[in-house]
């Protein structure tokens, strides 16, 4: 409990003293922040959009580096997933308007399909051929970008064929207020991270996974196939990222464009660290991300350093919770050595 | 198929490359190797233009480069933290950081920064020279000298050379540095002699990519140039080739883009794992007590 303290205490600390460089007067810019973040129901919407997909990612970040695998791929997985679900949603788009209940049953499994085909590739080339996760997911990003660009200007165009993006999707997920955009889609963050954290702790293959992260020879000295239990934590974590990308295709963008992807799976991997890797974590740390992300909008206008101002925060804070883990490390040992 | 062009959008690729190798011929793999490049781009960019000097940029960037390798190496090296994780975080840093920095100097006045011309010599500018007369060089550092045997001891087995009495710390410090400072040198010559301007995030995977080549090239800098001219080559096909059927068949201008990371991909499949890898490549080192 102490070092959950530690975080968040740090985390504050970080984001005050970041602020106190960027900005003339932190007092003021803490105040901006949260008003843009809390301050009413635009805030607060803004503030669970971008936490929706900041904790599915990170949910899907979790998995994988729990299980040894530096998944780094959220970008192309999520990007795939939105792939996925607009294909779908091109193919069904016909004159009778499908419900959205049914067209969440339908997209999101693809989205996830997806993401967890792109993720199940990174670990089988890892087991394989001995490609490093690292390498190919970041390869793999970058395929699936332009892979994106190229279908929302070709197969996915909209019917009218005038700018790169794909038709408006009719029946998108509901919001819950005209006014902002907060979607249904939100109810999921909890629910999964609930699941990810039972299926992590309290299941056989969550367990084997762990034991594969924590040390794949005492795993294998135990007879579990290590290399099943990496692909399968990469496809998972493929497949969160993905649905990541089918909720923000369905919930929010309702249509594909090159400017789909907005860094979702690259942010959520200090979404994840700071959450130590822990399921439930993840929603703490994501709101944290989120409400900077949401409230930076409203810095943005007076010093114009808004949106860069979650990168600074981002690796200051990942930094930040590196040095506390090498310390309290280092104070086991000593103690250990007493 | 334009040769000077060619030679001139690899450049970064193969200096930010031979840089990567040579830090993890020392067993450090380093992942913020994009926001290196491109805290080199910012700093080489912006001193050019202050100073007026082109020499002084890119040495800035050299510096700031080599820097930035010292700060997550006192994480991954020093305090043996992740080198994945730090590496992240560095790349974060370098993209808030270059992006605040650009928009405190220049403003959002959205005019056109253009830097001087880089002095040409035969139709390709000096960097581009110096980078090819530097490849032999990093090689005979690596492979024929005393600092590089030690370096490479440090990637294959560190605790040889530290009972041979050397610091595995201090010479993947060393090797960091340097590394640090050539993908500087990568996103300087990036800003000044490719794009002669800044942009935020303009290494666009640039550093992402060098790493790859690494893999690509079996941590030898001939291969690893070669591979990094092949990547350009693909680069460079975009522009020459872009609305020019191939074969008969039309192939959009995207799927140009993808074609070096489905290349990169694609080497590493067919190559896979080999005995070639740094056997300590991406762990921590902590002596004995």
């Amino acid at each position: 409990m102490k070092r959950y303290l530690i975080v968040f205490i740090g985390l504050f600390a970080i984001l005050v003293l970041t602020l106190a460089v960027l900005t003339p007067n932190v007092g003021q810019s803490l105040l901006l922040l949260s008003q843009g973040a809390f301050g009413d129901k635009f805030g607060l919407s803004r503030t669970f959009v971008k936490w929706t997909p900041l904790c599915l990612a990170g949910l899907g970040i979790v998995v994988a580096w729990r299980s040894g695998m530096y998944n780094i791929g959220g970008e192309g997985q999520f990007v795939v997933g939105g792939i996925a679900s607009g294909f779908l949603a091109k193919a069904l788009m016909g004159s009778q308007p499908i419900p959205w209940p049914v067209m969440a049953l339908i997209l999101l499994p693809s989205s996830v399909l997806g993401g967890a085909a792109l993720g199940w590739l990174a670990g089988w080339l890892y087991i394989r051929r001995g490609v490093e996760v690292v390498i190919s997911t970041i390869l793999m990003n970058f395929v699936a970008i332009q892979i994106l660009a190229f279908l929302v200007s070709g197969p996915l165009q909209e019917q009218a064929k005038k700018l790169p993006q794909s038709d408006r999707l009719v029946s998108g997920l509901p919001k819950f207020d005209a006014q902002t955009d907060l979607h249904v889609g939100v109810f999921l963050v909890p629910i999964l991270a609930c699941l990810v954290a039972g299926f992590v702790f309290y299941t056989k293959s969550g367990f084997q996974m762990r034991l594969v992260g924590a040390n794949a020879r005492a795993a294998r000295a135990n007879r579990i196939d290590a290399n099943l239990a990496r692909t399968k934590a990469m496809a998972i974590s493929g497949g969160l990222c993905g649905l990541a990308g089918g909720i923000e295709y369905m919930g929010v963008t309702l249509q594909l464009g090159q400017s789909f992807p907005q860094n979702w799976g690259f942010l959520a991997i200090p979404v994840a660290l700071l959450a130590g890797l822990h399921p439930i974590g993840v929603l703490l740390s994501g709101l944290f991300f989120a409400a900077i992300l949401a409230g930076s909008r409203n810095l943005a206008g007076f010093t114009a350093d808004g949106t860069v101002l979650i990168y600074v925060v981002q690796a200051l804070a990942v930094l930040g919770f590196v040095a506390l883990q090498v310390w309290q490390n280092k104070k086991k040992r000593i103690e250990e050595d007493v | 198929m334009d040769l000077a062009l060619l030679l001139l959008v690899s450049t970064p690729l193969i200096l930010a490359g031979l840089g990567e190798l040579i830090g993890q011929r020392s067993g450090v793999i380093n992942i913020g190797l994009e926001g290196t490049m491109l805290m080199g781009s910012l700093v080489g960019f912006w001193i050019a233009g202050a100073s007026g000097s082109l020499i002084s940029g890119f040495a800035a960037a050299a510096i700031a480069g080599a820097l930035l390798s010292l700060i997550s190496g006192v994480f991954t090296i020093r305090y043996g933290a992740d080198q994945v994780v730090v590496g992240t975080a560095i790349n974060f840093l370098a993209l808030g950081v270059t992006g605040l920095a650009f928009r405190r100097i220049y403003g959002q006045s959205g005019q056109l920064l253009a830097s001087a011309e880089l002095p040409r010599f035969f139709g390709v500018d000096a960097i581009v020279w110096l980078t090819f007369f530097f490849i032999p060089f990093v090689w005979f550092l690596i492979a024929r000298t005393n600092w590089g045997l030690v370096v490479r001891g440090c990637g294959e087995f560190p605790k040889a050379v530290d009972a041979a009495g050397f610091s595995v710390s201090g010479i993947r410090f060393q090797a960091g540095a340097v590394a640090g400072a050539l993908a500087g040198l990568g996103g300087a010559h990036l800003a000044l002699g490719v794009a002669g301007s800044f942009a935020e995030g303009m290494t666009a995977g640039r550093g992402f990519l060098a790493i790859a080549l690494v893999t690509f090239g079996r941590w030898r800098p001939v291969w690893v140039a070669t591979a990094a001219i092949l990547l350009g080559y693909a680069q460079s096909l975009q522009y020459s080739l872009q609305g020019k059927p191939v074969l008969g068949v039309q192939v959009p201008s995207q799927l140009w883009l993808a074609l070096p990371y489905v290349l990169a991909l694609i080497v590493l499949v067919v190559l896979g794992t080999g005995t070639v890898t740094p056997q300590a490549l991406g762990k921590a080192y902590t002596k004995e007590r």
